[in-house]
């Protein structure tokens, strides 16, 4: 009979302590990332990894998020008589939901996973080992320059998202289905303010940090062997996934 | 100098170590000889404190490691070089960049003069024309002299070897181990090998330390080994299947 009680006990216990690893972990890297020497080279280089490099799928993702917005937007406004406002309803879900939330779901799964699987390989060959035998601090080398790429690197995404998602919006209501584009932007202006933009915003560098800080952890407390990387890389992967559109909820309750 | 001092070891409810002590003597080469899977790994990872232990004391030049942290930790292990298993080189430099890394990394030195020493030791384990690879793009036995020419090129006061030939051709295994004795004459550093490779590494050391299942059963010369009278040391140096220790 104690038997189930006693499981999830320790699977309750095993969590939390989990979770308490990861905020040292966290805690760890946001000091090195404060306290000197800077590893300015290699922050730069992982910015333009997370950053650059997710710049053509950022894009796609964009491209067609907006323009599915403008298709389905159309058509359910029309039916409300309000087609008028498809800008806004464009603008608005990309500026709010879609393009903080999207963005880092799309860097999860290019430069999380690639994160996760470079630094668990590192740790199963000794590599991470060899530095801390030469006295160097692991942290500052390989998790410290990711963190702030997600830092840095995300919320720039983001913006450059929202943009193309409404430029894809454009496309679809104005060109393809006849709405005027002063009608289009006329009423994004009106209806989006500096609140909306800032949410946006403070969302996206929130999931810039969590993806990186997580794929980094889970690739640094990598098992032994091939089967250990993966199963790292796949638990950064939906980690981060999920804890993006729970941290979503939970900030749009603030921002609201 | 370094101390061991009753050193116990459990991963996962495993007990690895089981009460090790041992003495390394400074400026000799010791190898811990044992079955794969022993912990000689282990053990060696403790002395430059990669590895915590669960009990035990292990002093470096009379100082216990153990407790050490932040700076007093990075001092003691700045007298070290360390040659991993695979070599453990960094995948996204090159042979040139891994063995300049820790005098770059360091070290004040101007890039001038670490050119000079990384070339110097490049050579010295036949790669001199490799520095443009990388790992990736070099044999295995190759990572294992660029790995070699790195844990030397700080001129540390104690190199740790891991196993430096395992996997090797029987060639391949006698330059490395030539390699090392030749090293460590010129330099006079301390050295601790862990291998398998009885009685090869024999011939390269000043002492051996054999670990048997978590505790060193004997230690001493190359040759008083050789003629131990203790079965489980018999049956490891000899390889036969029979006798006191079960392949498991």
């Amino acid at each position: 009979m104690t038997n189930p009680v006693r499981a999830i006990g320790q699977v309750s216990l095993r969590l939390l302590a989990e979770m308490g690893r990861m905020a040292i972990f966290l805690g760890s890297s946001v000091f090195w990332a404060v306290v000197p020497p800077y590893k300015v080279r290699r922050i730069l280089k992982q910015i333009h990894f997370v950053g650059v490099k997710s710049g053509l799928v950022i894009l796609l993702t964009a491209a067609f998020t907006g323009m599915v917005l403008g298709l389905q937007g159309y058509y359910t406004l029309r039916k409300f008589g309000s087609d008028a406002l498809l800008g806004p309803a464009v603008a608005l879900a990309l500026i709010r939901e879609l393009g903080p939330v999207l963005s880092a779901l799309m860097v999860t799964g290019r430069a999380g996973s690639a994160i996760a699987a470079e630094i668990g390989i590192m740790r199963i060959t000794e590599q991470i080992d060899a530095l801390s035998a030469m006295a160097l601090n692991p942290m500052k080398y390989l998790v410290v320059p990711q963190v702030v790429a997600g830092l840095v690197a995300v919320p720039l995404l983001t913006a450059i998202f929202d943009v193309v998602g409404i430029y894809g919006g454009y496309l679809v209501g104005v060109e393809l289905l006849g709405l005027s584009s002063g009608t289009y932007f006329g009423e994004m202006r009106t209806a989006v303010d500096m609140k909306d933009i800032n949410g946006g915003f403070v969302k996206s560098v929130i999931f810039g940090v969590l993806v990186t800080w997580i794929c980094s952890y889970k690739g640094y407390t990598t098992g032994y062997g091939a089967e250990g990387v993966s199963k790292a890389t796949t638990e950064a992967v939906v980690l981060s996934s999920v804890l993006v559109l729970v941290a979503d909820y939970v900030l749009t309750s603030f921002l609201l | 100098m370094i101390e061991v001092r009753d050193l116990y070891k459990a991963f996962d409810g495993q007990q690895v170590l089981r009460g090790v002590s041992l003495t390394i003597s400074q400026g000799r080469i010791t190898a811990i000889i044992g079955r794969s899977g022993t912990g000689k790994s282990v053990l060696l990872k403790h002395l430059i404190r990669l590895l915590r232990p669960d009990r035990g004391q292990v002093l470096v030049d009379g100082v216990d490691v153990v407790p050490l942290r932040g700076r007093a930790l990075d001092r003691v292990r700045a007298k070290f070089g360390v040659l991993f298993q695979g070599g453990a080189l960094f995948d996204s430099l090159t042979v040139f960049e891994n063995v300049a890394f820790p005098l770059r990394e360091k070290t004040p030195l101007p890039e001038p003069e670490v050119a000079h020493r990384v070339g110097e030791r490049l050579e010295a384990v036949g790669l001199a024309d490799m520095g443009h690879k990388f790992p990736a793009e070099i044999s295995g036995g190759m990572r294992k002299r660029v790995a070699l020419a790195r844990a030397l090129v700080t001129d540390p006061q104690i190199v740790l070897f891991d196993e430096p030939t395992t996997g090797l051709d029987p060639i391949m295994l006698n330059a490395i181990h030539h390699l090392i004795a030749d090293t460590q004459r010129r330099f006079g550093f301390t050295g601790v090998v862990v291998s398998h490779d009885v009685p090869d590494v024999f011939e390269i050391a000043h002492q051996v330390a054999m670990l048997h299942e978590g505790t060193i059963v004997a230690a001493g010369p190359p040759d008083q080994m050789l003629r131990s009278d203790d079965p489980r040391v018999h049956q490891f140096i000899t390889g036969r299947a029979e006798g006191p220790i079960r392949p498991s």
